[in-house]
This record gives structure tokens, C-alpha cells and sequence, in this order.
């Protein structure tokens, strides 16, 4: 029962979440000084067809004709049709079309380094914790350096290093020019040996967060008193081990709603850098060309990526701690 | 963080009781504060006098170009742009901007974090669940795809309008300041001391401004610290992205112009090395400081971060030992805390195996 409760409370919150983004979203290309937007349009004439360029108009609440009330009515009529508009840039394919062909490549690259940063930093955080006052306690100012560097400044110094100057890797794009995309041994190989350097940004970037998380609350959980329990009575090391860092982790689930947003961000700037062909890349031909339609999309996108990340990391929460479930 | 809950333990003095002579924060003497505040103060020399020490103007182009990098020689220490352009000179002139904007978004996100998370922390009910709705809800939605689409529409790349550009950051930073103020304003909203001055019939901004903040100073130091490691990665990014005026010159702009010209593919790491390294030795210094006030809140994270030597010289046993918390009077020197620890000193007991 309390189980439910928790889980439709997170839920309802989510919603919450996701309608104010939808809201920020209508609002942002209303709320620019001046006439920026008209402009952009204003260049379009010409290059797409006078009846997408009125649509144009009408999105942005440029042709006069509608309250704004009435604007944000039709907006989410679009919405709820799945309609997101017609990019300028990628004229005349739907943004909707647009983001479905760089979407997987994300959600594959981002999931994984992700995961994996998460199961190494934890674990790395939970060694560091138990052989305090060793030698490894070195390793938090080098980690705390990786914690400070940009996400894309990595992605450029590893493809000068392991790119540029020894040749170990493909430097750009996803898969091969010369590989045909079909789902055999040779592309996915191609696929993997692109995604390589990619990944390794971000886990080497955001591994570093989890390692000094997780240590930070392993120190403190293993002065417990159930902790020094489990050594008076005999229990193995590797027990007593686990014992401390099952519960030490649970504030590293709750802080991963913190962590993705930057997670998310930092990656989409790692794949400016590899002109890998995900979001990110989209993201910045939008902002080079004035793509505001493919923008907010871009943005809704990125967003509802997120808060389900966020929603899942919650759920699992609720599952793993008792005491969320008491709460409700 | 879990370590912000230790301020509320009963062993820490709260702050009524502690003269107000000695309430001055003072940070722990450990290496990692030292090389952070080191670190810091020269990239604050050099913020101020950065221009006037170039020994060129960033935009001169030096020589005649034949459109490639030169590596760095005596003329020029950190070598040239495509353009001939000094990068040592680039590099001292984008030092101002990127700490201007910094701090400037680092102020403002703690002034909004503040008046938010201790409103909702102190009055709680309806005030508290709206402005934790509020804060929650900024806390997932996405920061830097939300500022690139802003940027975007306003059109921040034709002029270079850092005061805004900070301004824009504060907005998307403010909310895990916020959400620490809270949790720990409403662990104290009932203590005795703000029980008392509630009885007495202070007024609530007196409470809050003269009872609780004192102590949550080292909280909005770190959120702060915390704030403006985030305002210089993302300003950096903005840049990098073309986002900002690309003549405006800052440690990103010189990113974005190298990373346009493909140094990184061609071994120009003079280029891009030192405006990265910049960027990743500023956020290190202020993590270090911020290190430092995470071991003041918490004694326990100090007491870890010993040194061997340290260790052994407080009588500290040579490999930590399960449930003894190894929290001393030389690990707490240069605290205000220092007093009370000698009174909690733990016995160095055996423990079983």
C-alpha cells in the first residue's frame, strides 16, 4: 500500500516537472526582446513555402491574430498530436523526424558511460572509504581535477592523445563513411570503436563525483554502531564491507536526479566535440542556423529524457529504502 | 549532503553560546586548503592585472600569416593562434570575464538560494510546499540545454553582455543551495534558542537574520564555492559552443576558436591546452576550499584526510580502526571548534577482530 502511494506521489511530482518545462518552452521564444525570431523568419522567405513559413509565424506568436491564451491552447494541441513542428535547417523534415534519427544514438551512448561511471565511481568511493589514511586517499585531489574540467576540454585532450597522436581510435562521427549500416559484426565493431572515446569522457568526467559522493558517506556510515556490530561478532571483512556501503549508497540513488542534468549536459558537449551524431550535434546545428523550432524541441526532448531518468532513479529508491515507503 | 547534517549534532556548539569574538570562521590548515587558496589568489592576481601583463594585445596579429600555429618560442611563450594572435596574451586578458561572470552568478544564485530555501525552511506549510515544489522542480529540469535555447533566442553571440550571461546562470544554480538551506533551517526552526527568540517576541526577519544565519554560514560558503565551479564550467561551455561573442575574449571564446580550426586534429595543444588547463585549475582551487569547509562542517571527513605523518603524530593508530572515529585536537587546530574536541576526545581503544 505504501509502496503505491510513494510511487504515485513521485509520479504526480514528474508531471508537475514536465508541464512547467512544457510551459518554459512556449514562453521562451515570447519572453526575447526585440524581434529576434521575426528576423530569423524574416530570412526564410524564399527558401520554404509561404503556407510553413505562416505556421512559423503562428507558432512563435508573431502573426497577431491570437490571444496568447489561445496560443498556448494550440501549442499543446501540437503537442498532444506529437507535432513539434517543421525545422528551417532540415527543411522540409518534421523536427520529430529530425530527433528520432539522433535520439538512439544518445540514449545508447549516455545510458551506457553512465552506468558504467556509476558502478565504478560507487565502487571506487566505497575502496577509498575503507583504506582511509592510505595511499589512496591521494586520489581524491587528482579526481576532484577531473570533477573540475569541462566535459568538452577532456573530449579535446583525448583526441589529440589518443586520436590524433597515436592513432588508436577514430576521431569523429558515429560509424564509418565507408561502412555500411546494417547490422552485421563489422559495423557494430565500427559503432563501438566510435563510441569508444566518447564514453570515456564521461566516465572519466563524471566517475569522479560518485567516487567522492560515496566516500564521503561511507566515512561517516562506517563509525554506525551496526557496523562496528558486525566486526565485534566476526563477521568477514568483505560482510562487514557490504553491510556499510548497501546503506552508504542510498544518498548517491537520491542525489542521481542532481547528477543526471549534469550528466545529460556534459555529454551533449562531449558530442559536439566527437561530431557524434546524437542530440548534442543537433543541438548546436540549431543554434547555428536560428533553428527555433528544432531548439524547443531539442529542449522538450532533453527535458523528458531527464525527468524519466530522474523518475526511474526515484522508483528504485523507493524500492530500496524502507523508509520512503513509510513516508508516504 | 549528508555532511551539512553534522552541523546540527549535539556536540557542535550552536552559535548563542559561543562568544562572538570567536565566531569567525577559519578553515582548517590542511595542504588541500593551502594549494586551493594559493591556487586561488593567483588567478585573482591575474584577473586584475591580467591585461596589463599581456605582452601583446589579444586581437594584434603579430606576424605576417601564413595560416598556421606557431609552437611556442621566446617571442612567444604559449606559441600563436592561426592568425598569428599571442595566445599567452589571449589567456591573461580572458582570465577577467570568466571570474567576473562567475562570481557575479555565484552572488546572485546565493542571494536567491538563501531567500528561497530559508523562507521555506522557517515558515513551513503552504510557503514551504510551493517553494519546495519550486526548488525540486529546478533541480531536474536540465540547466544547460535550458540555457543554450535561452542564449539562442537572445541572441547573446552579437554582443557580449556578461552581466546578463551571469544573471541567466544564477537562475539555473540557484536550487541545490537552496535545497541544503532548507533541510537544515527546518532542523533548526525548533531548537531552543529559536524557541526562545520566538517567545521573547522577535520579529521573524530578526530570528532569521541574527539567530539562524550565523550558522549557516559555512553552508552558503560552500553553496556558493559550489555555484561558481558551475557558473565556470558553463560559461566555458556557452563560449565553447559559439554562444557568446566570439571577439569577447574569454578562456571559452579561445576554445571555440580552436576547436573551429581543428587544433585539437592537428597537434596544436598549445592552443587548447592552456585555456582548458585554466578553466580545470580555477574549478580545482575553489573545490579545494570547498573541501576544506566540508571538513569544517563535518570532523569526521578531516580526521580522514590526515596526512600519515599527522596521523601518527596526533597518536593516531597506523590503519584506521572500524567505529573509532579518529576526530583530534591536531586534526581540529585552526577551528573554533578545537575546545570542545578536547572534551569528546576518544580513547584510542583496541576493537576486537
Amino acid at each position: 500500500m505504501g509502496t503505491v502511494k510513494a510511487l504515485a506521489r513521485k509520479l504526480a511530482f514528474y508531471l508537475v516537472a514536465a508541464l512547467i518545462a512544457i510551459t518554459i518552452d512556449f514562453f521562451i521564444p515570447r519572453m526575447v526582446p526585440g524581434n529576434a525570431v521575426a528576423a530569423q523568419l524574416a530570412n526564410l522567405h524564399g527558401t520554404i513555402t509561404p503556407a510553413t513559413l505562416k505556421g512559423l509565424y503562428e507558432e512563435f506568436g508573431l502573426s497577431g491574430h491570437q490571444s496568447a491564451w489561445d496560443q498556448y491552447v494550440h501549442y499543446w494541441g501540437q503537442l498532444l498530436h506529437g507535432n513539434l513542428g517543421t525545422s528551417t535547417s532540415f527543411y522540409p523534415a518534421s523536427v520529430s523526424s529530425v530527433i528520432g534519427g539522433g535520439i538512439y544514438w544518445t540514449l545508447g551512448l549516455v545510458g551506457i558511460a553512465t552506468l558504467i561511471s556509476f558502478a565504478l565511481g560507487t565502487a571506487l568511493g566505497i575502496v577509498v572509504a575503507w583504506r582511509r589514511g592510505s595511499v589512496l586517499d591521494n586520489v581524491l585531489p587528482a579526481l576532484t581535477f577531473f570533477q573540475a574540467a569541462p566535459y568538452f576540454f577532456l573530449a579535446i585532450l583525448l583526441v589529440a592523445l589518443l586520436g590524433t597522436s597515436l592513432h588508436w581510435f577514430p576521431l569523429l562521427g558515429g560509424y564509418s563513411i565507408t561502412e555500411n549500416p546494417a547490422w552485421n559484426l563489422g559495423y557494430v565493431q565500427d559503432v563501438l570503436d566510435h563510441a569508444f572515446l566518447p564514453a570515456l569522457t564521461i566516465v572519466l568526467a563524471s566517475a569522479a563525483g560518485w567516487t567522492v559522493g560515496m566516500r564521503n558517506v561511507m566515512v561517516t556510515t562506517m563509525d554506525e554502531d551496526y557496523v562496528l556490530m558486525a566486526q565485534a561478532k566476526g563477521l568477514p571483512k568483505r560482510r562487514v564491507l557490504s553491510y556499510a556501503a548497501r546503506n552508504a549508497i542510498l544518498p548517491s540513488v537520491t542525489g542521481f536526479s542532481l547528477a543526471i542534468g549534469f550528466v545529460v549536459s556534459g555529454a551533449l558537449l562531449t558530442e559536439i566535440v566527437f561530431s557524434y551524431p546524437g542530440i548534442g550535434y543537433l543541438l548546436k546545428q540549431a543554434v547555428l542556423n536560428h533553428d527555433y523550432p528544432l531548439l524547443q524541441g531539442l529542449f522538450l526532448i532533453i527535458t523528458f529524457a531527464v525527468l524519466a531518468a530522474n523518475l526511474i532513479g526515484d522508483f528504485v529508491y523507493v524500492f530500496l529504502d524502507p523508509r520512503a515507503r513509510r513516508e508516504a | 549532503m549528508t555532511t551539512v547534517a553534522s552541523v546540527g549534532a549535539p556536540g557542535v556548539p550552536s552559535p548563542v553560546m559561543i562568544p562572538a569574538t570567536r565566531r569567525r570562521i577559519r578553515l582548517p590548515r590542511s595542504a588541500k586548503v593551502i594549494t586551493g587558496t594559493t591556487l586561488f589568489a593567483i588567478f585573482v592576481f591575474l584577473a586584475i592585472f591580467g591585461s596589463a601583463l599581456s605582452p601583446y594585445d589579444p586581437d594584434f596579429i603579430t606576424t605576417a600569416t601564413n595560416g598556421t600555429p606557431q609552437p611556442p618560442s621566446a617571442a612567444h611563450l604559449l606559441g600563436t593562434t592561426n592568425l598569428q594572435q599571442d595566445v599567452l596574451s589571449q589567456l591573461l586578458t580572458g582570465t577577467r570575464p570568466i571570474m567576473l561572470v562567475a562570481f557575479l552568478a555565484g552572488a546572485a544564485a546565493t542571494v536567491l538560494a538563501v531567500l528561497i530555501g530559508v523562507a521555506a525552511g522557517y515558515f513551513g506549510g503552504l510557503v514551504d510546499d510551493l517553494l519546495s515544489l519550486l526548488i525540486n522542480v529546478s533541480l531536474v529540469l536540465p540547466a544547460l540545454p535550458l540555457l543554450i535555447v535561452l542564449t539562442g533566442f537572445l541572441g547573446t553571440s552579437s554582443s557580449a553582455n556578461d552581466p546578463l550571461i551571469a544573471l541567466i546562470i544564477a537562475v539555473t544554480g540557484w536550487a541545490w543551495g537552496a535545497r541544503v538551506l532548507r533541510v537544515q533551517v527546518l532542523s533548526m526552526r525548533n531548537r531552543d534558542f529559536v524557541e526562545s527568540a520566538r517567545l521573547i517576541g522577535e520579529r521573524p526577519w530578526r530570528i532569521i537574520g541574527f539567530e539562524i544565519m550565523p550558522s549557516l554560514i559555512p553552508i552558503i560558503a560552500s553553496s556558493f564555492l559550489f555555484t561558481v565551479i558551475y557558473a565556470i564550467g558553463t560559461y566555458a561551455s556557452l563560449a565553447y559552443l559559439g554562444l557568446i561573442n566570439a571577439s569577447h575574449w574569454s578562456w571559452g571564446t579561445m576554445l571555440f576558436w580552436a576547436g573551429n580550426l581543428q587544433a585539437e586534429q592537428s597537434g596544436w595543444w598549445w592552443w587548447f591546452v592552456p585555456p582548458g588547463l585554466a578553466i580545470a585549475l580555477l574549478g580545482t582551487a575553489l573545490a579545494l576550499l570547498n573541501f576544506g569547509i566540508d571538513e569544517f562542517i563535518n570532523p569526521r571527513l578531516r580526521a580522514a584526510g590526515l596526512s600519515r605523518k599527522a596521523a601518527r603524530g596526533a597518536g593516531l593508530p597506523r590503519r584506521f580502526r572500524l567505529g573509532l572515529t579518529p576526530v583530534t585536537a591536531r586534526a581540529l587546530e585552526g577551528t573554533d571548534l578545537a575546545d570542545s574536541a578536547h572534551d569528546r576526545a576518544i580513547p584510542d581503544t583496541e576493537i576486537p577482530r
